[in-house]
C-alpha cells in the first residue's frame, strides 16, 4: 500500500514513534482528519504473505519480538543487585507492533479499575492510585476500537462487564473443547464463564476474511489477515489518505526540543544505521511501555538533564506487567487444541478485589491451550514427567492432543521501585544503553496468583481432568514479560504523573504520549483493548488541540 | 586422545542471524534435491554420529519414528552453520564434556556411536542436568517437531507423532468434547 512519502527535512503536522497498538491507531485518526504524518517503526515491515506456521522462526526464535542479540536487556530484582543481560521484557517488533503476534483478547476494563484507591484504600508498597479519567470517559472509544478493528464477542454474557453502548460488531468465535469443559465445570461451581472476547474475525468484517482456525494466533502473524491487527486495519487505511508515511526499520535515539523547550522532531537510524533527523510540529510517543520510557530517558538536554517530561523523576517508573499462574490438566478424550485460537472461554467472578482474602488482588481466568508441537514438548508436560527417552517420547504423543490449560490474568501492583532504566554498562548494537529492568512481585500480587490457581485447579478437578499439573509463579516464570505498563502514568499533578487526562506531557506542550506507559493501574492484565480505546481519545484531543493551535 | 572434534567448527560458514533461516532453509532445500544422503555443514561425519546417537536416546526408535528417521541430526547441523552459529562453542565444550564422562564410564570404549543402547542412556543419565543437554534436547525437539523446511521432522515424521494434522485450516468440531456439545444442542 502506498502511503505519503515526505522529506526529513519537512516539519510534519505530527511524528508517531511506534506503529503498533496504539501508533497504528493514532496515525490513522490524525491522517484522516487532513494532518500530515509520519511514523517511524523500529522494525520490519512485514505483509500476510510474510507469515508463516514455522516453529522454528517464531517460538524458538521469537521471531516477531524484540531480539536480545541486537538490543539487549539486563535485568535485576531489586537495586541491590547487578542487573544481567536476560530476556525479561519481550514486545511486538513490527509494523503493527504487539497487536500482530498478541494472543488477541480483547478485555474491556471494569468501571471498578480507574477508581481502585478510591474504591479499597492505600495498598503499603505501593503507589495504587486513580486514574484522572472514569470507564465512562473511555466507553465510547472502546466501543469505536471494536468496530474500527473487529473484535467477535457476546455483549452480556459476562455479567461482570461495565455498561456498554453497543453490542461486539461479531459474533463470538467457535468453542473449543477447552471452552465446553471450562464452561460446563465452571456452572457447577457457580460461576459465569462467558465467550472470549478478541480480536479476531468470526466472520468476514470490511472487506476481510474470516478466521479459519489454523490454530497459530499467539507468537504467529496471521497470514489470513483475520486477527485484527493495526497492520491489516487502521495503518492501512492511514495510508489510504495519502498523508501517512510509515517508515519501518526506523530506531529512534532522541527526541530532538527546540529553544522554547518544545518537541522538534527526531534523531532516528535508517536501516543503514545513517542518523536521520525528522522534524516535526509535534510528536505522540507511542513506542510501548518500555521503549517510551527509554527514549525519553535518552533525550537528555540541558533543558532536560533527567530526560525529557521527567521533572517528576517518575519517568519508567511504577513498571508493571502480565502476573498469572498456570494450570493444566489431561482429559480422556482428544481435545485438538492446536486448532483454532487459544482461548474461547473466560470468566470475570474473581475479578474484583475483596478484602476479606487478606490481600489486594483478584483476576480474570480463560482456557486454553498456548501451545504448538515443539513448544508443548519442551514446557507443556508436567514436571513430573520424564525429559527424554521412550517414556517422554509416549507422553508427548498421549499428552498433545489430550491436554488444555486456564490462566489467570492477575493485579500486578504500582510500586516505584519497579523501573525501567538505562544500563549504565551494556549497550545494543546501535551503541545506545540497554534497557534496564528492576522488578519484583509485590507480596499481593503473589497471595494473588496463589489464590487464583487454586480456584484454576478446582475448575480443572469439577471438568474431570485425570492429572492436573501447574506452573510455578516465580519470577523467573513470569520471564519475558509482555503486557508493558506504567512507566508514564497519567495523573493530575505535574508532580506525581508524566502525562495529563489526554496524554499530554506535564513538562512539554506538544508531546503526547499513548500506549501501556500511560496506565495508572494494571487492572487484570489484557491492556490492548484499553490501549486503544486510550489512543483513540487521545487522538480525539490531538486533533482539537493541534486545530486550536496548541500543538504547534 | 582419540577424538579431535576442533574441526568441524572451523569448517562452519558464519552467517548472520539475518540471513540465518534463509540459509538454514536452503540447505535443507539442497538436500531434498539430492538423492544421496544429505552432508553435514557443520559437522565432521564422526560427530555427526555421536550427536545422532545422543539425540536417538532422547527420542529413540521404539515403536515409531524417532530422532533418528526424523533427521534430528542435520536439523541442529544446519542450525550450528545457520541462525544457531552463537552455538557452536557450546556444542563443542559439551560435546569433549560428554566424551570425557563416556570415558570416566566406559574406559574401554571408543565413542558414544558404538555404546550399546543401555550404556547410551546411562551416559545421558549422567549429564542430564548439564546445559549442553538443555541445548540439545530443545534442538532435538525443534528437529522432531519443527518445520520439516530446516532438515529435521522428515515427512512430518515428529506432527504424525503427536497427533498434529498441520493442516492451513480446520473446521469445528475440533475435539470430543466440543463434538458432544454440539450434538447435545
Amino acid at each position: 500500500m502506498p502511503g505519503a512519502t515526505f522529506q526529513p527535512s519537512e516539519a510534519v503536522d505530527f511524528l508517531v514513534i511506534g506503529a503498533g497498538a496504539a501508533g497504528g491507531v493514532v496515525a490513522k485518526e490524525l491522517s484522516a482528519a487532513g494532518f500530515r504524518v509520519v511514523v517511524l517503526e523500529q522494525g520490519p515491515y512485514l505483509h500476510e504473505k510474510d507469515y508463516t506456521h514455522d516453529e522454528v522462526k517464531y517460538t524458538y526464535q521469537a521471531g516477531l519480538t524484540n531480539d536480545p542479540k541486537t538490543q539487549p536487556i539486563t535485568y535485576r530484582k531489586n537495586e541491590s543487585e547487578t542487573a544481567q543481560p536476560r530476556k525479561a521484557i519481550e514486545y511486538g517488533r513490527q509494523v503493527g507492533g504487539g497487536s500482530v503476534h498478541f494472543t488477541a483478547n480483547y478485555w474491556r476494563f471494569h468501571e471498578s479499575d480507574f477508581r481502585e484507591r478510591s474504591l479499597y484504600g492505600a495498598v503499603p508498597g505501593t503507589g495504587l492510585a486513580d486514574w484522572p479519567i472514569q470507564y465512562a470517559d473511555l466507553e465510547p472509544y472502546y466501543t469505536k476500537a471494536e468496530y474500527e478493528l473487529g473484535i467477535s464477542g457476546l455483549a452480556g454474557a459476562n455479567p461482570f462487564e461495565a455498561p456498554r453502548s453497543k453490542p461486539y460488531p461479531l459474533p463470538p468465535m467457535p468453542v473449543k473443547s477447552s471452552g465446553v469443559l471450562f464452561e460446563r465445570a465452571a456452572r457447577k461451581l457457580g460461576l459465569h464463564p462467558y465467550p472470549a472476547p478478541v480480536a479476531i474475525l468470526s466472520q468476514p468484517y470490511r472487506g476481510r476474511a474470516a478466521c479459519v482456525h489454523c490454530g497459530f494466533c499467539e507468537s504467529f502473524g496471521c497470514e489470513m489477515g483475520a486477527k485484527s491487527s493495526t497492520l491489516v486495519t487502521v495503518i492501512r487505511a492511514a495510508e489510504k489518505t495519502g498523508r501517512c508515511e510509515i517508515r519501518p526499520d526506523s530506531y529512534v535515539r532522541k527526541i530532538e526540543t527546540d529553544a522554547r523547550g518544545r518537541v522538534a522532531g527526531a534523531v532516528y537510524f535508517d536501516s543503514r544505521r545513517r542518523e536521520i533527523l525528522q522534524r516535526a510540529k509535534a510528536m505522540v510517543l507511542c513506542a510501548n511501555g518500555v521503549e517510551t520510557a527509554r527514549l525519553l530517558l535518552l533525550s537528555q538536554s540541558k533543558a532536560f538533564p533527567h530526560g525529557l517530561a521527567n521533572s517528576s523523576g517518575l519517568v519508567g517508573r511504577y513498571l508493571m506487567w502480565d502476573n498469572g499462574a498456570f494450570a493444566s490438566g489431561l482429559f480422556d478424550h482428544p481435545l485438538n487444541e492446536y486448532k483454532s485460537i487459544q482461548a474461547t472461554r473466560v470468566l470475570h467472578d474473581y475479578y474484583e478485589a475483596d478484602p476479606k482474602r487478606g490481600f489486594y488482588g483478584g483476576g480474570g481466568i480463560d482456557a486454553r491451550f498456548d501451545y504448538y508441537p515443539a513448544s508443548f514438548a519442551l514446557s507443556g508436560l508436567p514436571d513430573s514427567a520424564p525429559k527424554w527417552g521412550a517414556e517422554y517420547k509416549q507422553a508427548l504423543r498421549t499428552y498433545f492432543t489430550h491436554t488444555m490449560g486456564l490462566l489467570s490474568h492477575s493485579s500486578s501492583l504500582p510500586q516505584e521501585r519497579n523501573y525501567i532504566s538505562l544500563d549504565p554498562v551494556v549497550r545494543d548494537a546501535w551503541g545506545l544503553p540497554a534497557v534496564r529492568v528492576t522488578f519484583d512481585f509485590h507480596p499481593d500480587d503473589l497471595a494473588t496468583m496463589r489464590w487464583l490457581l487454586a480456584k484454576q485447579v478446582e475448575i480443572l478437578e469439577t471438568a474431570g481432568a485425570k492429572k492436573i499439573w501447574t506452573m510455578g509463579f516465580s519470577i523467573e516464570d513470569n520471564m519475558p514479560s509482555r503486557h508493558l505498563m506504567g512507566t508514564c502514568r497519567m495523573g493530575n499533578h505535574p508532580q506525581r504523573s508524566v502525562v495529563d487526562r489526554f496524554h499530554r506531557a506535564h513538562d512539554v506542550p506538544n508531546l503526547l504520549i499513548v500506549d501501556g506507559s500511560s496506565f495508572v493501574t494494571s487492572a487484570r492484565q489484557q491492556p490492548t483493548a484499553t490501549i486503544q480505546a486510550l489512543a483513540y481519545r487521545a487522538a480525539d484531543f490531538a486533533i482539537q488541540a493541534a486545530k486550536r493551535g496548541e500543538l504547534g | 586422545m582419540p577424538f579431535t572434534r576442533r574441526k568441524w567448527l572451523s569448517q562452519c560458514v558464519a552467517a548472520t542471524a539475518a540471513s540465518g533461516i534463509a540459509a538454514a532453509q536452503r540447505y535443507a532445500q539442497d538436500a531434498v534435491r539430492s538423492a544421496a544422503p544429505p552432508a553435514f555443514q557443520s559437522f565432521d561425519a564422526a560427530t555427526g554420529a555421536e550427536i545422532a546417537a545422543l539425540t536417538s536416546q532422547i527420542i529413540p526408535s521404539d515403536d515409531g519414528p524417532g530422532a533418528r528417521e526424523a533427521g534430528v541430526v542435520y536439523f541442529i547441523d544446519r542450525a550450528l552453520g545457520t541462525f544457531d552459529a552463537d552455538r557452536r562453542q557450546a556444542y563443542q565444550r559439551g560435546l569433549a564434556a560428554v566424551q570425557k564422562k563416556r570415558r570416566e564410564l566406559f574406559p574401554q570404549s571408543s565413542s558414544i556411536a558404538t555404546l550399546p543402547p543401555a550404556g547410551q542412556m546411562e551416559l545421558i543419565r549422567a549429564i542430564e542436568h548439564t546445559g549442553f543437554f538443555a541445548l540439545l534436547r530443545k534442538h532435538t525437539v525443534y528437529g522432531f517437531l519443527g518445520d520439516p523446511s530446516y532438515g529435521g521432522n522428515r515427512g512430518g515424521v515428529g506432527w504424525k507423532w503427536v497427533g498434529f494434522e498441520n493442516r492451513m485450516s480446520y473446521q469445528p468440531p475440533f475435539g470430543y468434547y466440543d463434538a458432544q456439545a454440539k450434538g447435545g444442542e
